[in-house]
């Protein structure tokens, strides 16, 4: 006779308490059955947990950008679960890695390419200021041809320090007025990098 | 027998006797000199002859020397016997001011992006080549950046501290 299969028969519950970050409700007036707060508030919680990252990766720092997509550091975890490799459905471009004179007018044209409102976290000591690249090729700094809202240092910066400056992002994404990209001062910013 | 430098250079000096010059042995590669309007003459004696037989073209690039006046620039050619596995180096020097050279790529399909990547960092003028413009550099660069008058960090740049950074 075959020995019964017994699996789970005490199933172990889930230690769930304080091992979950949950995102906290924003400030507002809550009363029975309802609950009142300022749409940026809402608009910003949900964009800020939600971005979809653009790799750019050119070097060194672009495999720091994989360890922390991978597992053990799982960028997941801050709501970027899905990388788009199409300009036009993400959020934030990250540049990681030297950026080549060359290679200039690609940046500019892939964060073009991408719907407003858009981020750009600029990785590593290469794409802040041309790094350790002080020469005739290299672009000293990806905010020659773009805006850039963050800066990560670092050569390579380690994947903490990656997940640093995106949680730096976020708390821009979720601060930011819903006016913004519309203001004077946003559209003179792009006026200076010659985008309309 | 195998082909030896002894060989090759009697063989050159036999065929363009006071015209090859220079002759040297660094790490036991033969170097030599030829004037520029000879360069192609050279190679096509090289490349055809059937004891020597350097039918392939490995490497093109130029040396700057600022300090040699009306031959500051050199092309050195290094050629390669694929059948004895022989190699050599060939050198011609010309004035910067007027740096026509004859181009390679009739006779050696390699040296088509190689005489551009010369052209573009030194500015040596291939007279011939198919399509000589820039190869690596963005093509709004307007001058030669190897060439020894140009320092080789970006001068666009005011942030940085010049005496930080040996300027």
């Amino acid at each position: 006779m075959p020995r019964p299969v017994q699996f789970n028969i005490h199933p172990i519950p889930a230690d769930t308490k304080d091992n979950i970050s949950m995102v906290g409700a924003p400030e507002g007036h809550a009363g029975e059955g309802f609950f009142a707060t300022k749409l940026s508030d809402v608009v910003g919680l949900a964009r800020k947990n939600s971005i979809w990252p653009m790799p750019f990766a050119t070097s060194c720092c672009g495999i720091e950008f994989m360890a922390t997509m991978a597992s053990h550091y799982d960028l997941a975890r801050f709501g970027a679960e899905r990388l788009g490799f199409s300009p036009r459905q993400c959020d934030l471009l990250m540049v990681m890695g030297t950026i080549a004179k060359k290679m200039g007018p690609i940046v500019k044209q892939v964060y073009l390419q991408m719907a407003e409102p858009r981020w750009v976290l600029a990785v590593g000591a290469c794409a802040s200021s041309g790094g350790i690249f002080d020469t005739y090729s290299v672009l000293q700094g990806i905010d020659q041809v773009v805006p850039v809202d963050v800066y990560v240092p670092g050569c390579p910066p380690r994947p903490e320090a990656i997940l640093d400056g995106f949680m730096k992002i976020q708390d821009l994404v979720g601060q930011e007025s819903l006016r913004r990209r519309n203001s004077d001062r946003y559209k003179t910013l792009l006026e200076s990098y010659g985008i309309q | 027998m195998s082909l030896t430098n002894e060989t090759i250079k009697a063989r050159l000096i036999e065929k363009f006797g006071e015209q090859v010059s220079n002759f040297e042995e660094p790490y036991g590669m033969l170097t030599f000199e030829a004037p520029k309007e000879m360069n192609l003459k050279v190679m096509q004696f090289l490349f055809d002859d059937t004891e020597l037989r350097f039918q392939f073209l490995t490497d093109l690039t130029a040396v700057h020397y600022p300090d040699k006046a009306a031959r500051e620039l050199a092309v050195v050619y290094h050629l390669h016997n694929l059948v004895d596995n022989v190699r050599i180096r060939f050198k011609v020097f010309t004035d910067i001011n007027k740096p026509d050279i004859f181009t390679a790529t009739q006779l050696y399909s390699s040296a088509n992006w190689m005489e551009r990547e010369t052209y573009d960092f030194f500015g040596v003028n291939f007279v011939g080549h198919p399509n000589l413009k820039r190869i690596l550099n963005v093509d709004e660069m307007d001058y030669f950046p190897l060439l020894k008058q140009y320092p080789l960090e970006d001068q666009t740049r005011i942030d940085k501290d010049d005496a930080m950074f040996g300027r």
